[in-house]
């Protein structure tokens, strides 16, 4: 169905699109006839390259309202990547008002050539910032940033802005939120063997599993910390699958990364087996067994993003998120009962790593 | 470390996982052998899927009442199966590609549902498991046979029941005659389009409840695009399985035993990448597929249109 729609937009854009690109081209040769001076050769060519159409789109509605665009990989209520990016535009928006912030999405954006398509849509339509939230969208905005200099883009979870003067980049010291869960799930665990489900091995899932790992044997070196990369983003079914496995094995906390732990959340929860969150809280999905989430608060990086728009830095810089800035923070699951000691832990930790004094060693 | 699995608590893990992980493959591929012993090949069984998994959990979800649920998500599949069966032997469709239509309408409608309906990722209290007297306390047999809920038994049931109805009723006999050579049937007085309507919807039924395993059995959540390809996987169990219920049950539990494996190889924290423990089952199931299908023949008319001759 969004295919079809999006094809629809597609079509509709590229063909109005061309058909703006079309008339600068017939223009020119018309008005050169009368002053003979313009070389009648230069002046479609500019317009083909330039796109002029696009451009006094983007300038006019800056004014009024900021507006963004995002594009993401999964839902927007994911509980998990997709999901911390739509809550923090909203809270961004809560604080502007509507009259000074507006923002559009799309979602489910897997496949990477239709988020493209999109990215360059939203930039054709004028927007003041669009973010490509994923990292598999990197080499398109690459591509299609440097058609729209005007226009600001950002994309994460990475620290590469192609060196370009419009591009921001934003990632998140997952391991930081990871290390501070993996000590709360060492604390709280009796088996002493411990479960991760995870994605597939790479950006801030392989951060956050790694710093949890680290973390949980800070407190106990002996405890067994057993990693599963299932190797999809949306497998739910064999995230939960790996879950159960875990729980076979003796674990008794888990946690994981990425939206199709849901599957994984399911199975703990049957098990009345404990679980810490990542990137959005997921304390609502199982209020019985979710400990504590670490959520990602991208809004403080959105507001430094949007301020430096508006006074005409586009783009070049890089933002981390982490405890110390408040773009990670530790949200507790206010009916665990199980948390206690290792609530007070776990605070004591945040404020090592946020005061230096805890550093992080990743393999 | 590879000594880790062959430990006891490791193998009925094993087993056990991989009795409920072949449960939708189950429901879902033998739905689609019904479709293509007489002639049918939908490709639509993924989106079937999801539309049932959906209509499963938004009912249970808002009635409590879990059969209930099944038997949306059995209707829902159904009408999509009717919609199929007209675009394909009314109308004559090409069949692969109306499949992949019918897949994109299901996923797109599922997510668009999902939005409007619900709005977040919710559970529900899905099938408890069934306790069997003396029976679920064996050591070992207990754990893998005897501990899942009720939709892992049905779909273990179908397999007897499917091989009973292809190859020991007049109706069996119908549908291969179909789908082996639709003139030949129609002239002995089959009625071709009427057989492959009831396969076609057959197919989308089962294809349903395949979806209500997922989203109200074995998960209890639902989110979008949550069968990730297992529809499609179940198409291929038909050709792995030969065309057979048995055959299909051997490849819906060889691919779901491996799968359960790579698991456990990762949580044992035997050294091989990730990635190669992922592909595991994919290379074994091509591999047999390979060995095996090349010796068995494919229901002639599969994919063909039926057009009456005079």
């Amino acid at each position: 169905m969004k295919k079809f729609v999006w094809l629809l937009t597609l079509i509709l854009v590229s063909s109005v699109v061309l058909s703006a690109c079309g008339a600068p081209a017939a223009q020119p040769p018309a008005a050169t006839s009368a002053p003979t001076q313009a070389p009648a050769t230069q002046a479609p060519t500019e317009a083909a390259t330039q796109a002029p159409a696009t451009q006094a789109a983007t300038e006019a509605p800056a004014a009024a309202v900021f507006r963004v665009a995002v594009v993401m990989p999964s839902a927007k209520n994911d509980l998990a990547f997709s999901q911390s990016m739509y809550d923090a535009l909203t809270r961004v928006q809560q604080e502007m008002g509507k009259d000074k912030f507006d923002f559009v999405f799309s979602e489910n954006m897997f496949v990477v050539d239709d988020a493209a398509a999109a990215i360059r849509d939203y930039a054709s339509q004028g927007y003041n910032l669009i973010i490509a939230h994923g990292s598999q969208y990197g080499s398109s905005l690459q591509e299609i940033a440097p058609d729209f200099p005007k226009t600001s883009f950002a994309w994460g979870t990475t620290v590469d802005t192609f060196g370009q003067p419009n591009i921001f980049a934003y990632e998140a010291a997952s391991q930081e939120g990871g290390f501070v869960n993996g000590v709360m799930a060492a604390t709280l665990s009796k088996s002493n063997v411990i479960g991760v489900v995870g994605p597939i091995e790479t950006g801030d899932a392989k951060l956050y599993i790694d710093g949890f790992k680290a973390g949980a044997l800070s407190v106990k070196p002996n405890a067994k910390v057993n990693i599963n990369y299932i190797g999809s983003f949306s497998d739910t079914a064999l995230a939960a699958e790996a879950a159960q496995t875990h729980i076979s094995a003796g674990a008794d906390v888990l946690t994981g990364s990425a939206q199709m732990v849901a599957g994984a959340i399911g199975k703990a929860k049957d098990n009345n087996v404990l679980w810490f969150g990542t990137q959005s809280n997921q304390t609502s999905l199982a209020p019985s067994i979710v400990v504590a989430s670490q959520v990602y608060h991208w809004e403080g990086i959105l507001k430094q993003m949007i301020s430096l728009i508006q006074s005409g830095t586009l783009g070049g810089k890089t933002f981390t998120a982490n405890l110390a800035n408040g773009g990670e923070v530790i949200e507790f699951n206010p009916d665990s009962t199980v948390a206690g000691d290792a609530k007070a832990l776990a605070e004591t930790t945040i404020k090592g790593i946020t005061d230096g004094t805890i550093k992080i060693t990743l393999p | 470390m590879i000594s880790d699995l062959f430990s006891v608590t490791v193998l009925i893990g094993i087993l056990a996982s991989g009795i409920r992980l072949a449960t939708p493959y189950l429901y879902a591929a033998i739905g689609e052998t019904f479709g293509q012993r007489s002639g049918v090949l939908n490709l639509g069984v993924e989106g079937q899927m999801l539309l049932g998994a959906f209509a499963a959990f938004y009912v249970t979800h808002t009635t409590g009442n879990l059969w209930l649920g099944v038997l949306t998500a059995m209707l829902v599949g159904a009408l999509m199966g009717l919609a199929m069966a007209y675009v394909t032997v009314n109308l004559r469709a090409q069949q692969g590609i109306s499949g992949i239509g019918f897949y994109l309408f299901g996923l797109g409608m599922s997510d668009l549902l999902f939005q409007k309906l619900l709005g977040s990722v919710e559970t529900v209290q899905g099938f408890p498991k069934i306790y069997f007297p003396v029976l679920s306390k064996i050591p070992g047999i207990g754990e893998i046979f005897f501990n899942h809920n009720i939709l892992v038994y049905g779909a273990y049931l179908l397999v007897p029941i499917s091989w009973f109805v292809l190859n020991k009723t007049t109706l069996g006999l119908k549908i291969r005659s179909v789908g082996e050579n639709p003139d030949a049937a129609d002239s002995l007085g089959v009625n071709v389009a009427r057989i492959r309507y009831f396969t076609i919807i057959l197919g989308g039924t089962l294809s349903g409840i395949a979806g209500a395993s997922l989203s109200t059995a074995l998960l209890n959540v639902f989110q979008q695009n949550m069968t990730s390809g297992q529809g499609f996987i179940a198409v291929a169990l038909v050709y792995f399985g030969a065309w057979r219920p048995v055959g299909v049950l051997g490849g819906a539990l060889l691919f779901s035993l491996i799968n359960s494996l790579q698991l456990w190889v990762q949580v044992l924290n035997i050294p091989i990448p990730s990635e190669i423990a992922v592909m595991m089952p994919y290379v074994l199931t091509i591999l047999v597929l390979v060995v095996t299908v090349s010796r068995v023949r494919a229901p002639a008319a599969l994919t063909k249109p039926f057009e009456r001759e005079n």
